[in-house]
C-alpha cells in the first residue's frame, strides 16, 4: 500500500515495522512527530522523558535489558544527552540502539544551526542520513540491523526538509516483536571505570575499521553514473535539490555519512571528471574525501549556512536564472506572535513595566522579546536562565539588587531547571525566577511532561508540585500569581525583587489552546468607540485582534485613530480592559 | 525526464488559516490521479501566526519537496498581501490566486507600517492571471467558516487537470463524517467561483 507520509511519520512506521517496541524523547521541532506518531501504534511502550539526555539513558537501560529501543531529539538535544552518547559508544548496545537526531539547517524553529554529523565522528558513531520520506522508512530499519550487527549505537540523523515533507511512502508488513529482553551481567562491557574503558576503547576502533569495510559494499551508498563530466558527492535531502536540476549528472549518493566508504569513493573519483560536494552546513564529507587527497569542489562555491533549494545548487554551479524581473512591491514583516490570549502576554508586559534585565529561555514566551512586549532578554538553550539569572545577580552585586528576573516554562524547568534553582538555593542568590506554569509543552504542540498529570500514551500519571518541589530545593519566598490579574502580578513580583535571597514566582494559567481547559473563552470584547481616546495603550499588549485604526481628526480633538477588536480572534482574557484607563473596553 | 516537467504550486498564507490541510488534500489527489508527488510544509515556531508556505510539485518523478525561484507557475495566497512576499518564486506567466481576506501583522495593528495597497491592481499589472476570490464569504455562505480552505482548494484544482470525480473522494476521506457535506459544498463553490 501506498501512502502520502511526512519524513517523521515515515520514520515512526519504519520503527514500527522493524519490530521495535520502545522509545524515549523529549520534544523538540523538527523531531517531534516521530514519537508522536509512534505512539500511537498498537503494542508499544512509547515515554515522554523530562529531557533527552534521560531519555537516550532510558534507551540504554531498555538496550542492555536485550531490547531494540530508540531515542529521539532535535540537533540541540543531542548536547544535553551528550555525556550518555559518548560512552555507550564504548559499551555498546546488547539488544540495538538508534539514536534520531533531527537537525535544522536555516534554524526554522531552533537557537542554531549546529550539524550534527560531526557528532558521529567525534562520538564514533555511525551515522545514516535519508533524503526522502521513502528512504526514511528504509533506512530506520537498516539502522537497527547494523546496531544489532555491530553492537553499536546507531545515528539517524534528518533534517527539517526531510522531517516535515511529505512524499508517497510504500508501507510493508511490520516485522512481528520478537521478546529477547533479559538480565545480562557483563561488567567489563557495562561498567566503564579507566580499567574497562581502555579496554572498550580499542573495541572501539577495531568497530570503526568494520564499519568502513561495511561501508564499502552498502547497498544505500549507491553511484550513478552518467555524464562522466561532473560528478556529484552529496547525501540527504541535497541529493533531491541537484537531481531536480542537474538530473544528467553522475552522483555518488551516500546514504551512511559516518564513516565514509573511501575505496568506493576513490572508484567514483576515477570515472567522474570534475567532483563536486554538495551538502549543507559544514563541510564533513568534503573535509574527509580532501584528506584522502581527493580534489572536489565544495564550500568555495556552496553556501556554509541555510538550507539549500534546486536554486541555490544551480547558482552556485550554472550561471544563475535570469530573476523575473518583477518590481518588489514593499510588505510589512509577519513575525510569529503569542496567541490571543496567551498566559504569557500579561507576565512579559508586567516585566517590561519594571524595567528589570529578565533572562529568559526556550518556549513561546520567548517570542516576547519583541515589540511591543520587549519582556525578555536573552535566550541561549533549555534551562539557561535560572542558572544565568544567577550569575548575572552575583556578579552586579548591588548594582543587580531588585534588578534581575529569570523566567522558565514548566516543560523546561522539568527539563532542566531544578538543578539551577538548587544551586540558586545553595549559593544564596538574590535573583527571582518566574516559572511561566502553563500546563502543557505548549510551543511544539501540547505533549504532556510530569507536570501534567498524564503521559504520551493517555495513561493518568503523577503531576509534579511545583510549590513542593521548589520548596525542598530551599527556596523559601515561593509566589503564585495568575498572569491575567495584571495587577496582582505586578505587587508581587515588586514585593518579590525588594526581597534579600532568592524567589521564585509561579506565573499560573493554562495555555489557551490546552486540550483540557475548563472553561471555554467567554463573549469578545469590544472598544467602545465613544469612550476610546486613541491613546494606544492597549497596543502594548500586541494581542492580535487589537488593531489601529485611524480616523479623521475632529474639530477641538486630539484623537487621531481609535483601537478596534477583531471579535473573530479576541479569547477574552481581559488583560487590554485592565490597561485601558478610560473604561472603553468592555464585554 | 527533466524537471520542467514537474509542476510547482507555491500555497501562502498565515497560520491557522488550514493551509497545510488543504496542502495534504491536494497531495492526496495528485497522488491518486497515478502521479509522484512531493511537499514541503512549515511547522513549529512558525505557526504562531507568522508566515506560512507549503511547496506541492506534482509529475512522473519527483526529486525536490522545495521548488527553485522563479520557476512556479501558480501561486495561491490565502492571505491578500502574502502574495507579495513570495514574487521571486514566480514566472512572469503565473497565475495567482488570490483570497481577498487581510490578516493584519502586528507592525500593521500597531499603525507603524500601512497595510500594502493596490495589492491586486500590482498582481494584474504583472502577471498572467490573477484570480480574486472572497473565500471567507464563500465559506460563511457555505455553512462553516472553516472551510475557507477548502473554497480555495476548489478555485485551485480547476487548474489542475485532476479529475473531478478523484477531488469528491479525497475530500471524503479527508473528513469526519459529519463535516463531508459542508466541505464538498466549500469545495464545489471554489470551483464555480
Ligand atoms: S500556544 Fe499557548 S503558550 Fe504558546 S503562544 Fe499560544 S497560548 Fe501562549
Ligand atoms: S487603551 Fe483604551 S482608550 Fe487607549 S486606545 Fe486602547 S481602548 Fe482606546
Amino acid at each position: 500500500m501506498k501512502i502520502l507520509m511526512s519524513g517523521n511519520e515515515a520514520i515512526a512506521r519504519g520503527v514500527y515495522e522493524a519490530g521495535v517496541r520502545f522509545a524515549a524523547a523529549y520534544p523538540g521541532t523538527p523531531s517531534t512527530e516521530i514519537m508522536e506518531e509512534f505512539s500511537n501504534y498498537e503494542g508499544v511502550y512509547a515515554e515522554w522523558s523530562p529531557n533527552e539526555k534521560v531519555a537516550l539513558e532510558v534507551a540504554i537501560g531498555a538496550a542492555f535489558a536485550g531490547e531494540k529501543a530508540i531515542a529521539i531529539m532535535k540537533h540541540v538535544g543531542v548536547n544535553v544527552a551528550a555525556d550518555p552518547l559518548f560512552t555507550v559508544s564504548y559499551t555498546g548496545t546488547n539488544g540495538a540502539l538508534v539514536i534520531i537526531t533531527a537537525d535544522d539547517p536555516s534554524l526554522h524553529s531552533s537557537q542554531n544551526e549546529q550539524d550534527n554529523r560531526n557528532y558521529a565522528k567525534f562520538a564514533k558513531i555511525p551515522m545514516l542520513e535519508p533524503s526522502d520520506p521513502q528512504e526514511a522508512k528504509e533506512f530506520i530499519k537498516l539502522a537497527f540491523e547494523i546496531s544489532e550487527k555491530f553492537d553499536t549505537p546507531v545515528f539517524l540523523r534528518t533534517t527539517t526538509r526531510v522531517s516535515h515533507s511529505k512524499a508517497v511512502v510504500a508501507l510493508e508488513d511490520p516485522l512481528p516483536y520478537q521478546d529477547k529482553t533479559g538480565i545480562t551481567y557483563n561488567s567489563a562491557k557495562f561498567v566503564m571505570v579507566p580499567a574497562n574503558a581502555r579496554v572498550r576503547r580499542v573495541e572501539v576502533e577495531k568497530r570503526m575499521q568494520n564499519l568502513k569495510a561495511f561501508a564499502e559494499n552498502f547497498s544505500e551508498n549507491r553511484m550513478e553514473i552518467n555524464n562522466p563530466d561532473i560528478g556529484i558527492i552529496t547525501a540527504g535531502m541535497p541529493y533531491n535539490y541537484a537531481k531536480d536540476v542537474f538530473p544528467d549528472y553522475s552522483y555518488l549518493k551516500l546514504g551512511m555519512v559516518y564513516p565514509l566508504p573511501e575505496e568506493l569513493i576513490r572508484d567514483f573519483a576515477t570515472q567522474v571528471k570534475n567532483i563536486y560536494v554538495i551538502e549543507e552546513l559544514d563541510p564533513f564529507l568534503e573535509e574527509q574525501i580532501k584528506a584522502m587527497g581527493i580534489k572536489v569542489i565544495g564550500k568555495e562555491i556552496f553556501p556554509y549556512t541555510n538550507e539549500f533549494d534546486p536554486g541555490i545548487i544551480q547558482n552556485a554551479m550554472n550561471k544563475p536564472d535570469k530573476p523575473a524581473n518583477i518590481p518588489a512591491k514593499s510588505i510589512p514583516p509577519r513575525p510569529p506572535n503569542l496567541c490571543p490570549g496567551c498566559p504569557h502576554r500579561g507576565l512579559f508586559y508586567t516585566l517590561n513595566k519594571l524595567k528589570v534585565f529578565v533572562t529568559g529561555d526556550i518556549g513561546c514566551y520567548t517570542l516576547s522579546y519583541m515589540k511591543p512586549l520587549e519582556g525578555l532578554h536573552s535566550c541561549i538553550c533549555m534551562g539557561a536562565s535560572i542558572g544565568m539569572a544567577h550569575g548575572m545577580s552575583k556578579a552586579l552585586k548591588e548594582k543587580g539588587k531588585g534588578k534581575i528576573v529569570g523566567v522558565i516554562g514548566d516543560s523546561t524547568f522539568i527539563h532542566s531547571g531544578i538543578t539551577a534553582l538548587l544551586n540558586m538555593a545553595y549559593n544564596k542568590s538574590n535573583a527571582v525566577i518566574i516559572i511561566c506554569d502553563n500546563s502543557t509543552t505548549a510551543m511544539t504542540g501540547m505533549q504532556e511532561h510530569p507536570g501534567t498529570g498524564y503521559t504520551i500514551l493517555g495513561d493518568e500519571a503523577i503531576q509534579l508540585d511545583l510549590p513542593v518541589l521548589v520548596s525542598a530545593l530551599g527556596i523559601k519566598n515561593i509566589r503564585i500569581v495568575d498572569p491575567y490579574d495584571l495587577k496582582n502580578t505586578r505587587t508581587v513580583i515588586k514585593e518579590e525583587l525588594a526581597k534579600d535571597g532568592p524567589s521564585v514566582v509561579i506565573s499560573k494559567r493554562p495555555c489557551v489552546l490546552f486540550k483540557r481547559a475548563k472553561s471555554k473563552p467567554q463573549n469578545p470584547l469590544q472598544v467602545d468607540p465613544e469612550k476610546c481616546t486613541g491613546c494606544k495603550v492597549c497596543l502594548g499588549l500586541g494581542c492580535p485582534p487589537i488593531s489601529w485604526k485611524k480616523m479623521e481628526r475632529k474639530e477641538g480633538s486630539k484623537r487621531e485613530g481609535i483601537s478596534v477588536i477583531d471579535e473573530n480572534l479576541c479569547n477574552c482574557c481581559g488583560l487590554c480592559l485592565q490597561v485601558c484607563k478610560f473604561n472603553a473596553i468592555n464585554n | 525526464m527533466t524537471d520542467s516537467d514537474v509542476k510547482s504550486i507555491l500555497l501562502a498564507g498565515v497560520g491557522g488559516q488550514g493551509i497545510l490541510r488543504a496542502s495534504d488534500i491536494m497531495c492526496m489527489a495528485i497522488m491518486e490521479a497515478g502521479l509522484d508527488v512531493k511537499k514541503s510544509e512549515v511547522h513549529g515556531m512558525a505557526q504562531r501566526g507568522g508566515c506560512v508556505t507549503s511547496h506541492v510539485r506534482y509529475g512522473n518523478k519527483v526529486y525536490s519537496p522545495l521548488a527553485k525561484q522563479g520557476s512556479i507557475n501558480l501561486l495561491v495566497a490565502f492571505e491578500k498581501m502574502e502574495t507579495l512576499r513570495y514574487q521571486n518564486y514566480l514566472t512572469k506567466d503565473a497565475t495567482v490566486i488570490v483570497n481577498t481576506e487581510e490578516i493584519y501583522p502586528p507592525a500593521v495593528n500597531s499603525g507603524d507600517f500601512p497595510y500594502p495597497e493596490d495589492i491586486i491592481l500590482f498582481l494584474k499589472s504583472n502577471y498572467r492571471q490573477v484570480k480574486e476570490i472572497d473565500a471567507t464569504a464563500l465559506a460563511r455562505e457555505s455553512g462553516n467558516l472553516k472551510t475557507a480552505n477548502v473554497v480555495l482548494l476548489g478555485a485551485i484544482s480547476t487548474l489542475m487537470n485532476i479529475p473531478e470525480s478523484i477531488w469528491g473522494d479525497v475530500i471524503k476521506n479527508a473528513f469526519p463524517e459529519k463535516l463531508v457535506k459542508v466541505n464538498l459544498t466549500a469545495f464545489q463553490m471554489g470551483r464555480d467561483a
